[in-house]
């Protein structure tokens, strides 16, 4: 760091990147990976931040919300992008509404649940065969990069993106007794 | 809140009206621009040929072609995006069966700005008739009042209806308007061009010009 300026945690510079492409509704299904991210964005007044009670549902409001100019993202973690399938194929891909999504990465890298190792590996089947737009963010160096260029990317041509939080980025969730 | 003075009190009790002749009333009473957001099947169906005029189609109408169930989480993401537009979920009982949920979140925001209409005829008619679980015992008005939508309650009739819509384009919300409707066919079949649908609804939502 140059300026000697603190380093940004993942999570703030996270925040950052979306108010500054004006992102500002966040539907979320919450996720102890991303609870650092959720309490920022809802102690900040830019956003409106709240959850949903299903990933799909929050997916509804953000379509809503692009088409009459506000832009959104959701939040969700691994198992819950698993229940997009029918609404990104439906909805966002044919009528080119450019989703955003950030999805904590479960099911890899120390996961101690079978089932969320076994989900897991259906999500970049998923965002392949519909040709979604997707990031495994794994360095802290490389988040601002991906997600500012990554959001002007999903704007410009009207196509979803989804941003997957590695636990290398993250730590992850890890057992405990 | 009685939202009219012959307010029946349960499903039962609510005149069975004519989809089509339902939504071409609830047309009638918008003014401004209201969006309104048809959800899948015959109730969209029914709401794209209700919406044809000498003037063209109306702009303001939102049709899905899948995505069963996101007609008031879409609605939802309008009114939150323009506040001081009015918004109408159009969605049938099968639908809302779906993503009974919804119902929850839009009364946690209390999203002043939306009003929630339910088409029900006690069946999945699009797929040959089967019964949904509203001709099982499941109330939707009851359903959307326990979820903390107070202002929800069954249409009696056709006039009773008119009057409820034309409240709810007035007075604050959120509101949730119960119709039993019939299984008469869909007067005409909504064009099936997503692209456009997305492009007529952003123009008319004075997103693009």
């Amino acid at each position: 760091m140059s300026d000697g300026a603190p380093e940004r945690a993942w999570y703030e510079i996270v925040r950052d990147v979306l108010k500054q492409h004006d992102v500002s509704l966040i539907p979320y299904v919450p996720d102890n990976v991303l609870r650092p991210l959720i309490e920022l964005l809802e102690a900040d007044p830019f956003f409106n931040a709240f959850s949903v009670a299903r990933e799909e549902e929050g997916l509804g409001i953000t379509a809503g919300a692009w088409m009459a100019g506000t832009r959104a993202i959701l939040l969700m973690q691994t198992s819950g992008f698993a229940t997009l399938a029918n609404q990104l194929a439906s909805l966002s891909v044919p009528f080119q509404i450019p989703t955003m999504m950030i999805v904590s990465e479960r099911g890899t890298l120390g996961e101690f649940n079978i089932g969320q190792m076994l989900v897991a590996r259906t999500m970049r089947p998923v965002l392949d065969c519909l040709a979604i737009e997707h990031h495994t963010v794994t360095r802290l160096d490389e988040v601002e990069f991906i997600f500012d260029r990554s959001i002007r990317q999903a704007v410009a041509t009207l196509g979803p993106v989804c941003f997957i939080l590695s636990p290398l980025l993250t730590g992850g969730k890890v057992f405990a007794k | 809140m009685a939202l009219t003075t012959n307010q029946p009190v349960t499903r039962d009790q609510a005149k069975v009206m004519n989809r089509y002749d339902i939504t071409k009333r609830m047309l009638t009473y918008l003014h401004h621009d209201e969006a309104v957001i048809g959800g899948i099947g015959y109730s969209n169906f029914d709401l794209w040929a209700a919406s044809e005029s000498p003037n063209g189609r109306r702009q303001q109408n939102f049709y899905m072609l899948g995505s069963m169930g996101l007609a008031v989480p879409i609605a939802l993401g309008v009114a939150l995006a323009q506040p001081k537009r009015k918004v109408i979920a159009l969605e049938g009982d099968g639908s809302i069966l779906m993503q009974l949920a919804a119902l929850g979140t839009v009364a946690a925001r209390d999203q002043k700005n939306l009003t929630i209409v339910i088409l029900d005829n006690g069946a999945y008619q699009i797929t040959g008739g089967q019964k949904t679980l509203t001709d099982q015992g499941v109330d939707i008005v009851a359903v959307a009042k326990a979820s903390g939508l107070e202002q929800s309650a069954w249409a009696a009739d056709e006039s009773a209806f008119e009057e409820m819509i034309e409240r709810a384009m007035k007075e604050d919300g959120p509101w949730l308007i119960g119709c039993r409707i019939d299984t008469n066919k869909p007067v005409d079949t909504t064009e099936r061009d997503p692209s456009r649908i997305r492009d007529q609804f952003m123009r008319g939502m004075g997103v693009k010009k």
